[in-house]
């Protein structure tokens, strides 16, 4: 099955929503028999949702001896409690599911003059051109001194797209004349 | 075995090494500064050498070049840093080797900015050259990584710079900002009059460049115009602020991988293995088949670098 397959990018056109596809996680809990997986899928596409991955570990199994599965999936935000009502009415057991939960989370500081350098545009173009989402935003000034301010960003990424969404963030920096002060990655601390 | 060591340099590190050699079993048989040098084939006294150049500026009454023709096994080369065409370092190692002697560095400029032509010298003479004190100080960090097997080890990361460290975890802790805390290093002498090197990410770049061509094993040479180097001037107070709020912070971290030598201020877990505070420094190697290792102590010193500067003779016996 390939994602294209589940393509469910006409359909938001055709119903006129015309909002961009945003990516969602879905956590499922499979019962441990034949076809389960394929019964999960199948509501995700007849409501216009995208699928982008599925992860799931064999031989990993949850407490009740459920097959824990992680869905990333695209579709217009109108569509996505559809979706998750549909996999519940076909018994597929929704651990979690949201459009804030991606699959990976990343967090960066900025330096500099950031009020002055136009952080709502700085933010809007990290979240349109490196597909991030912004989960949180502080700003920290000190008064009184010629100190840099600081932004700090919480950004939910897609899994496997945390070097491209710094790659981004580190181009818009330069632009702008901020630093940036980068995670460490993953794996490494 | 009791081996002859003629030492170049005679700061801190130098001066270090006449100390302790007599502990480890060796006599220091010549020791120069950059105008003079004392040489005495029975070893010298070391406190006679100090008393010396406090009183008159010199270590002796011959001429810097006259170590050269003294008789002995291992030249320890700690003289200052330089860039580029690292000299007089390189030209001092390649006399060394060329007289088929064994050559300890301290100086981290022949083994960061000319690797390839220092290892082509060694290859051609009967010494060997040994450099464990130019990364990280007392911190046995290549040693570890030549027992792992430099094949075995995929990626090299920490903090090796104590000045830039020390103002970072002060900076964070007591809230003050950057110049100030510098003003304060620079009393205690953790940081120098001018500190452009540590501050600006200089001599973290040029540790994970030795230690990215000890890592790559000939295949690639790095020098410090491949690394990319950022230094902690642009960290204000609000960044470790920000951080703070999270339960991270600031750290100058050096990375030598696959991709390269990368120095730059990084998030880090407050508390992880990499959040070391003061002058205290840190390596973490990535292995193949066993996970991490920290490897954390002393970074810098007179007394410090020169343990590791006669560890690395003591491997020539």
């Amino acid at each position: 099955m390939s994602a294209q397959d589940l393509d469910g990018g006409s359909d938001a056109e055709a119903d006129g929503s015309g909002e961009q596809p945003k990516p969602h996680t879905i956590r499922l809990e499979l019962v441990d028999e034949p076809g389960q997986l394929l019964a999960a899928l199948k509501p995700i596409s007849d409501n216009g949702g995208n699928l982008l991955s599925i992860f799931h570990e064999r031989g990993s199994l949850t407490p009740r001896g459920h097959i824990p599965v992680e869905v990333d999936l695209e579709c217009p935000p109108d569509r996505f409690e559809r979706i998750v009502e549909a996999l519940r009415d076909a018994g597929v057991n929704v651990i979690r599911a949201g459009a804030e939960h991606f699959g990976e989370e990343v967090m960066v500081i900025l330096v500099g003059d950031i009020v002055d350098s136009d952080l709502s545009d700085t933010l809007h173009r990290i979240e349109s051109s490196a597909d991030a989402t912004l989960q949180d935003l502080s700003l920290s000034a000190r008064e009184g001194t010629d100190e840099a301010s600081s932004a700090r960003l919480r950004l939910a990424v897609r899994s496997g797209r945390v070097d491209e969404t710094l790659s981004v963030v580190r181009d818009l920096a330069a632009e702008k004349e901020l630093h940036v002060v980068e995670p460490l990655a993953e794996g490494s601390q | 075995m009791s081996l002859r060591l003629a030492v170049l340099g005679a700061g801190a590190v130098g001066g270090s090494v006449l100390d302790l050699a007599g502990d480890y079993g060796h006599d220091v048989v010549a020791f120069a500064d950059s105008s003079s040098s004392a040489v005495d084939p029975a070893g010298l006294d070391p406190s006679a050498v100090h008393d010396r150049k406090e009183r008159e500026g010199v270590v002796g009454d011959a001429d810097p070049e006259a170590v050269f023709d003294a008789d002995y096994d291992v030249l320890v080369e700690a003289t200052p840093t330089t860039l580029g065409d690292a000299e007089p370092g390189f030209s001092h190692v390649e006399r060394a080797l060329g007289d088929d002697r064994h050559v300890v560095l301290a100086n981290k400029g022949p083994v960061a900015e000319r690797y390839a032509d220092l290892r082509a010298l060694e290859a051609e003479s009967a010494g060997t050259v040994q450099f464990e004190a130019a990364v990280g100080g007392a911190i046995p960090v290549l040693s570890t990584i030549s027992d792992l097997g430099a094949p075995h080890v995929t990626a090299a990361r920490g903090v090796l710079n104590g000045t830039a460290n020390f103002i970072l975890s002060r900076m964070a802790a007591e809230g003050l900002d950057y110049e100030h805390v510098l003003a304060e290093a620079q009393d205690l002498g953790v940081a120098e009059a001018d500190p452009t090197f540590d501050v600006d990410g200089i001599d973290a770049a040029l540790k994970f460049v030795i230690l990215a061509n000890v890592l790559s094993d000939g295949k690639t040479e790095y020098a410090l115009d491949d690394a990319e180097v950022e230094g902690i001037r642009n960290v204000p107070g609000t960044a470790l602020d920000l951080a703070a709020e999270d339960g991270r912070t600031v750290r100058l971290i050096g990375e030598a991988t696959a991709d390269g030598v990368r120095v730059a201020p990084r998030l880090v877990p407050q508390g992880s293995a990499l959040s070391v505070t003061g002058t205290q420094n840190i390596v973490q190697l990535e292995t193949k088949h066993a996970g991490q290792l920290n490897i954390s102590g002393r970074g810098a010193g007179g007394p410090e670098t020169a343990t590791a500067v006669l560890s690395d003779v003591s491997r020539l016996e």
